[in-house]
């Protein structure tokens, strides 16, 4: 027993040898791929390890390591916090409304693009809505804040020539006005580049359907809700998974920019802000990171559930 | 033969032509308004009425944004991390997912999983904030390259790219004895072009348009790009609004001594800041929808 115990291991110790032997043999190969992943340990792992100081007390000076532990203390804190009801509520209503009306907007842009035969109308069309997407948030806000303010605002202009309003309205230093100015500047952005992704769908239907289908004397409209939407169905089940998973993600840079005046705090605030509010401008780094987590969390359990929908109808992400 | 059309199919295309109209209308407009407005002078903008074509034309305004110095060191740091950041970025990217094409890479499995975990879960602002702090990075001009050097999902989409290319190529390069990294650099890497430019598209836009993080980790103001300092003018343009609002007399006694406003200076700034991107946008339309596609297809 003993002998074939002793013979194994020098197996294994040759084993090692070679391994090490072949691991440096190949030294090259790996200086490929080492430094990165020496990055992604760095500015990924580290961060993630760093989530536990949610359950800490964290202080600057004694750092990540030497910071007393405080359990749940920091996740009951949000739940008691007098922000909390309304962080939570802007959070759900702006991202549920997000959801209704920007994710169908560019599949319905898809659709009439798909409809249009005129292809020089159709580049136009495109060349002119993909655009946004490629500025930044600082840029659509400043194109909203203009086009809403009281001097000069186009907005204004429009409503005043058709004697709708008499005096200029300061759309976004009301709160009532802000959730329809943040959906709708989202909608403006990415309504166009979102549709790429449903015109490709679209763009593999095998025309003969359509010919098919307008023998037999269907209109149009409804080729496009018997064939087209139908055939784009499980890319756009799929989009909808994401989005879902993303539910509690209600937007940021928007609501940043745009939220700046302090009237529009209590509609403005939503669990993203606030852990920017709370961490980086509140500086206590252990209660946003568990307002961060505590999201994350339910983010997660939001994708399994909507995964689990999804599977249902047989388009599962996983 | 030709089927004519019924009633209910042309009022349908009437719709849809009418709805794109507008939709085009209403992205174009905001574009077209702010430089109307940049192009006018900002006493004559207060009066109000500017909406199609300025009324009292001038190039004050880009004169005052092109002495600020201010604006022309953001602009510098804006073009900077951009150039260098894609370049950096795409190079060690590109380098990273070739080594990963390699089925004899040691470790090859484990490399994956650690990749792939970071793209489902994340450390969140304030841990991420502080570890860039803790490294030292803050107030520095490699904040804006070293964090972003790798893009996991773009290594993806390299790898995937690399594994189509036809394996001959590199065997005979094998054989007239390059090794890793000068096969790498002959041959895989000129023949990647079209991908390149896709994925250098998207990081350049991403560097190009970044101003969260500058405003969170840079506090030196000769550091700062161009995007943040848009949003600190646009800022302080917000509250002069709200203050015009409380004291209408005062305000518009200021704004009277200059011909130059707030507003129209901060059109011409961010005329400025969006130039760079509406130049280079019509040449690069074919790749970003590829890009997308390519994207997309992988989920």
């Amino acid at each position: 027993m003993a002998e074939i115990a002793a013979i194994t291991e020098r197996q294994q110790a040759l084993k090692k040898k070679t391994k090490l032997g072949r691991l440096l043999k190949q030294w090259d190969l790996q200086l490929m791929v080492i430094p990165a992943l020496l990055l992604i340990l760095v500015f990924s792992y580290f961060p993630m390890y760093g989530v536990l100081m949610a359950f800490q007390d964290y202080n600057i000076f004694k750092g990540f390591l030497d910071s007393p532990w405080a359990g749940f203390k920091h996740f009951e804190m949000f739940f008691h916090a007098p922000e909390f009801y309304k962080v939570m509520r802007n959070t759900i209503v702006i991202s549920f409304l997000k959801l209704v009306i920007g994710f169908p907007a560019p599949i319905v842009l898809a659709l009439m693009l798909n409809e249009v035969k005129n292809m020089y109308f159709k580049r136009i069309v495109q060349t002119v809505s993909y655009l946004p997407h490629f500025l930044s948030w600082v840029i659509v806000s400043g194109f909203a804040i203009s086009i809403l303010s009281t001097e000069n605002g186009s907005l204004n202009i429009l409503l005043q020539s058709l004697r709708l309003i008499d005096e200029p309205i300061g759309f976004l230093s009301i709160p009532e006005y802000f959730w329809t100015i943040i959906v709708t500047t989202g909608v403006w952005k990415e309504i166009g580049f979102g549709s790429i992704v449903y015109l490709a769908a679209i763009a593999g239907i095998d025309p003969s359907m359509y010919e098919a289908a307008s023998i037999d004397g269907a209109s149009r409209f409804k080729q496009i809700f018997l064939i087209t939407i139908p055939t784009i169905m499980p890319v756009v089940i799929i989009f909808m998974i994401l989005a879902i998973g993303n539910l509690l993600s209600a937007g940021f840079e928007d609501l940043l920019l745009l939220g700046v005046n302090p009237v529009l705090k209590p509609v403005a605030d939503v669990l993203d802000t606030y852990v920017y509010r709370t961490g980086i401008s509140g500086q206590r780094f252990s209660y946003a990171t568990a307002v961060g987590l505590f999201k994350a969390i339910i983010s997660v359990g939001l994708l399994t559930f909507a995964n689990l929908l999804a599977r249902r109808t047989g388009n599962s992400l996983w | 033969m030709k089927i004519k059309a019924s009633f209910g199919d042309r009022s349908l295309t009437l719709f849809i032509y009418a709805a794109l109209v507008i939709i085009a209308f209403t992205t174009f407009y905001p574009f077209w308004n702010a430089a109307v407005v940049s192009l006018n002078k900002g006493m004559d903008t207060a009066l109000g009425g500017i909406t199609f074509w300025p009324r009292a034309f001038t190039l004050e305004n880009y004169e005052v944004v092109f002495q600020d110095k201010r604006i022309l060191e953001a602009f510098y740091i804006s073009v900077m991390r951009t150039v260098i950041g894609t370049i950096a970025s795409i190079l060690m990217t590109a380098i990273f997912a070739y080594g990963m094409t390699k089925r004899e890479l040691m470790g090859r499995k484990f490399y994956m999983i650690a990749c792939i975990i970071t793209m489902y879960f994340s450390g969140g602002l304030i841990p991420t904030f502080l570890v860039i702090r803790g490294l030292g990075l803050m107030d520095s001009f490699w904040v804006f390259i070293i964090p972003g050097l790798i893009s996991v999902w773009n290594m993806i989409i390299f790898r995937t790219f690399f594994n189509g290319l036809p394996a001959g190529l590199e065997e005979s390069a094998k054989i007239d004895g390059c090794g890793y990294w000068s096969t790498f650099f002959r041959i895989v890497l000129p023949l990647s072009g079209p991908v390149i430019a896709t994925l250098a598209l998207f990081t350049a836009v991403g560097h190009w348009n970044d101003w969260f993080y500058p405003s969170i980790y840079i506090t030196k103001e000769k550091l700062i790009p161009i995007q943040t300092m848009l949003q600190q003018i646009l800022n302080s343009n917000i509250m002069s609004e709200q203050m015009s609002q409380l004291d209408s007399a005062s305000q518009s006694r200021l704004s009277s001594m200059k011909s130059i406003t707030s507003k129209s200076l901060s059109m011409a700034t961010m005329m400025v800041a969006t130039l760079p991107i509406i130049m280079v946008y019509p040449f690069v339309q074919k790749y970003f929808v590829k890009g997308v596609l390519v994207g997309s297809l992988k989920e």
